[in-house]
């Protein structure tokens, strides 16, 4: 599948989908804006309450603050956050609900085009989220080193992740009930994956299963790069996150065309 | 045919409209329960446990208390709050507006009213059970230190209505869902955040602090403060309560308008 | 009306067990407007997916404009028009720019999506209403703008599924109207329906489809005549049960079918025969002449009624 995926990325079809989202968004301005702010809300919370509470945390050996702890862990929850409310909950609005899909497919574009396009556009939200987030992250005083600028590309790794993942959930929901289960896996991974304190606070056996989870590996990745401090093992996480995207695109794009084409 | 039942207001009718929720409710539990019972549990670990331990490692006690201990109580109103808001505002106007149902309701010897009043009492009961399954689990993680814990579930029932009235009054005078997402996250995640329910009021400085008293979450936190150790001064307990209650109380008065507006005239 | 624009030969589409299209074979030429009929259920939805280039058949062969849908897809859909049973437009988004935007998919100039925007939000009747959501628009209205939508391509075939069901009397002419005038303009029409009227209105050709087959082939009068009497009585007794009454009206007529609220009477004269049948001293309830339609034919041929 993805041999076939491959070739037909940047095809001016897929941009199609792209503006499409552009367009229906337009009318939506307000949704788009207020997406960015309720990180800075929890940027904020943090640095003037638990802030003071925790004091500092050791990160490789380096004393830094609890917010500037959190701050990466947040930036890679809100790119998680946003692939579940654009990839799955929009997704299954248009595919299942509203039926855009099908019209679409009744004009030159394809399956490919129609996935690829929503790739495409899951990025470019990604982009410029988590770009205002890292300046609210610098404003607020939260920026450790100036290598966080590598937390910008890293974000777009993580939200092709999680979008890939959220699009080939999407394929198995089947009404707005399934959501509840969608919750009941996005708030423990959003909790347990050392966002809010380190893996070294968990036993030993349930820090392996902790380590697992994407958004463990993704906040831990931005947070190595943000402070500036680079090892061999942001390889795999890197890995690990490419391959977990690149599962989820193949699902995604062998589910959507039993679906929409059966 | 007017039976004598029909003509009078109120409760048998309120009941029908209550059962007309729960069965609707009973279409789509399973999630929805598995996330009562597990949603605090994973938040008191996580806060709790988790960050309590460095908490604990730097601060101490907060308010004389451990961390856990502190965030217990305001996790438990918080979720009556998000119950409230999320019941209210999506199923309210698909009730309304997209399916209609409500107005299937009314074409039957229901009254909006009962609607109404049928809607917030299913929402309350399902507040109550939450609130219980809450306090359970909080007492499990230790965090109960009086006989006036108990109150949890009904202030868990209060919060939820206090948010529910006038949310639902709201909602049915909405033509569209686009307010609501902002609703969340201008209104609903800053005071999930900024109640003093992570952290005590005192973090404020000290000119924002009369700020927080204006945010409803804020004396609900307090109150639910307040039953897990048996302690407050009275009177501040009694403002407190007075603020759920009257939003509560206007929620049910406006809402009476508002639904009968869009259901009947 | 020599060029064949569409040919299918031993069409199949099965999902799983279930075969919905059981090998059919059609050719349509260009300019044609060609009719699908059969009731819900006879294959005629997966029949129009496959004709659309957007679901592959199980087997068999099409071609359209002498390509290969399942290879050449979007050569063939850039020629297409297509509306669905369902409107699929979006709800969000203004009259005129869910056109707009249908126009990008297809890579048309924005010059030249402009203009077309124009006449067709006048050929649709909705030039007032540009601006508004799509969502505050009426049933008759959403159905015009997606027929206008599958437009905006300006298609050389136009393929309309159901096209006015769940419409007002009004709103069906309205669209019947517009529809005229794209035959006239040499479209090409592709129309699945279960209303024989429509089918007599807009088809020059149809095929009948039971079952997933093609049952019957032909134009709507050359059908009614091969397989229909010239006229049909209709009568309805105070019963239960009009089978009852089958061998009592056997004599009047070569062939007399019972339907759950009456019985018909496939004859050349209806007024005579009804003569004799009160002559005969039967009381009706009612009684009724017509001329036969699609409706007799298809009854004939599968036994069952369109509409149920």
């Amino acid at each position: 599948m993805l041999t076939r995926v491959l070739p037909s990325f940047g095809s001016r079809r897929s941009w199609r989908v792209f503006e499409r989202n552009f367009m229906v968004y337009r009318t939506q301005w307000l949704m788009l804006v207020s997406g960015f702010f309720e990180p800075l809300f929890y940027l904020l919370s943090i640095g003037i309450g638990l802030n003071r509470l925790v004091g500092t945390i050791d990160v490789g050996g380096r004393p830094i603050s609890y917010a500037a702890f959190v701050a990466p862990g947040m930036l890679a929850t809100s790119m998680m956050n946003g692939a579940v409310i654009d990839s799955i909950f929009n997704t299954f609005f248009r595919l299942r609900i509203s039926h855009a899909y099908d019209a679409v497919l009744s004009t030159p574009l394809d399956v490919t085009d129609v996935a690829l396009g929503e790739v495409w556009w899951a990025l470019a939200r990604a982009a410029v989220y988590s770009a205002s987030f890292l300046v609210c992250m610098t404003l607020l005083g939260d920026t450790v080193s100036a290598w966080v600028i590598l937390c910008w590309p890293a974000a777009l790794v993580v939200s092709l992740a999680f979008s890939s993942l959220g699009l080939a959930a999407t394929t198995y929901i089947r009404s707005w009930q399934d959501f509840d289960l969608v919750s009941l896996v996005q708030l423990p991974i959003f909790l347990f994956s050392a966002t809010f304190f380190p893996i070294s606070v968990y036993p030993r056996w349930l820090g392996a299963l902790v380590a697992a989870s994407p958004l463990y590996q993704a906040a831990t990745l931005m947070r190595g790069l943000g402070l500036g401090q680079f090892s061999w093992v942001m390889i795999p996480r890197l890995a690990y996150l490419v391959a977990l995207g690149a599962v989820g695109l193949t699902i995604a794009a062998r589910r959507f065309r039993r679906i929409l084409v059966p | 045919m007017e039976t004598p039942l029909e003509s009078r207001a109120g409760w048998a009718r309120w009941q029908r409209a209550w059962w007309y929720h729960a069965m609707q409710y009973g279409q789509t539990w399973r999630g929805s329960v598995a996330g009562t019972v597990l949603f605090p549990i994973f938040y008191l670990a996580a806060m709790g446990v988790g960050v309590g331990h460095l908490v604990a490692a730097h601060t101490g006690l907060v308010q004389g208390q451990t961390y856990l201990h502190f965030i217990a109580p305001s996790l438990l109103v918080t979720t009556a709050m998000q119950l409230g808001e999320g019941e209210s505002l999506w199923p309210v106007l698909a009730a309304v507006k997209w399916v209609r149902t409500y107005h299937a309701a009314v074409s039957t010897p229901l009254e909006p009213e009962d609607v109404l009043v049928g809607k917030l009492t299913w929402v309350a009961t399902r507040s109550l059970a939450g609130g219980i399954v809450y306090t359970v689990v909080i007492g499990a993680f230790g965090a109960l230190h009086s006989w006036w814990a108990l109150t949890l579930p009904l202030l868990s029932v209060l919060t939820t209505l206090a948010f529910a009235g006038p949310l639902v009054a709201y909602a049915t005078t909405a033509e569209s869902d686009a307010s609501f997402s902002t609703l969340y996250r201008f209104a609903f995640v800053p005071m999930f955040l900024f109640s003093a329910t992570f952290f005590p009021v005192a973090s404020y400085p000290g000119y924002l602090r009369p700020l927080v008293q204006l945010v409803p979450l804020y004396h609900a936190v307090a109150l639910g403060r307040a039953a897990a150790v048996g302690s407050g001064a009275p009177a501040a307990l009694a403002a407190h309560l007075l603020v759920l209650v009257a939003l509560t109380v206007a929620g049910v008065l406006v809402g009476r308008r508002t639904i009968r507006r869009r259901l009947v005239d | 009306m020599s060029e064949t624009i569409l040919e299918a030969h031993g069409l199949v589409k099965r999902f799983g067990d279930f075969e919905a299209v059981r090998g059919i074979d059609v050719s349509i030429a260009r300019g044609e407007s060609f009719g699908f009929l059969g009731p819900n259920g006879a294959g005629k939805t997966s029949t129009m997916r496959m004709i659309s280039a957007v679901s592959a058949p199980t087997s068999g062969s099409i071609r359209i404009f002498g390509l290969d849908p399942t290879t050449d897809g979007p050569a063939v859909r850039s020629r297409l028009g297509v509306v669905p049973q369902e409107d699929n437009l979006e709800l969000e988004l203004s009259v005129r720019l869910n056109l707009e935007m249908f126009g990008r998919y297809f890579d048309l100039p924005r010059r030249v999506i402009r203009e077309r925007t124009r006449e067709l939000l006048a050929f649709a009747q909705l030039s007032e209403r540009a601006e508004d959501r799509v969502d505050d628009l009426s049933g008759g209205m959403k159905r015009r703008l997606t027929i206008a939508r599958a437009l905006i391509n300006q298609p050389e075939l136009l393929i309309l599924d159901e096209p006015t069901t769940g419409l007002d009397p009004q709103a069906r002419h309205l669209l019947w109207d517009r529809l005229y005038r794209l035959k006239r303009d040499g479209v090409t029409l592709i129309v699945t329906t279960h209303y024989m009227d429509e089918a007599e209105q807009l088809c020059d050709r149809l095929v009948v489809m039971d079952h997933g087959r093609i049952v019957a082939e032909g134009a709507p009068r050359a059908l009614i005549e091969q397989h229909s009497s010239r006229e049909v009585v209709e009568l309805r007794f105070s019963t239960d049960s009009h089978e009852e009454f089958l061998d009592v009206l056997a004599p009047f007529a070569p062939r007399v079918e019972a339907l759950p609220d009456r019985a018909l009477l496939y004859v050349d004269d209806g007024d005579a025969t009804l003569h004799d049948i009160h002559a005969s001293g039967l009381t009706p309830a009612s009684a009724l002449v017509r001329r036969s339609s699609l409706e007799d034919v298809f009854l004939r041929l599968t036994g069952r009624t369109l509409v149920d």
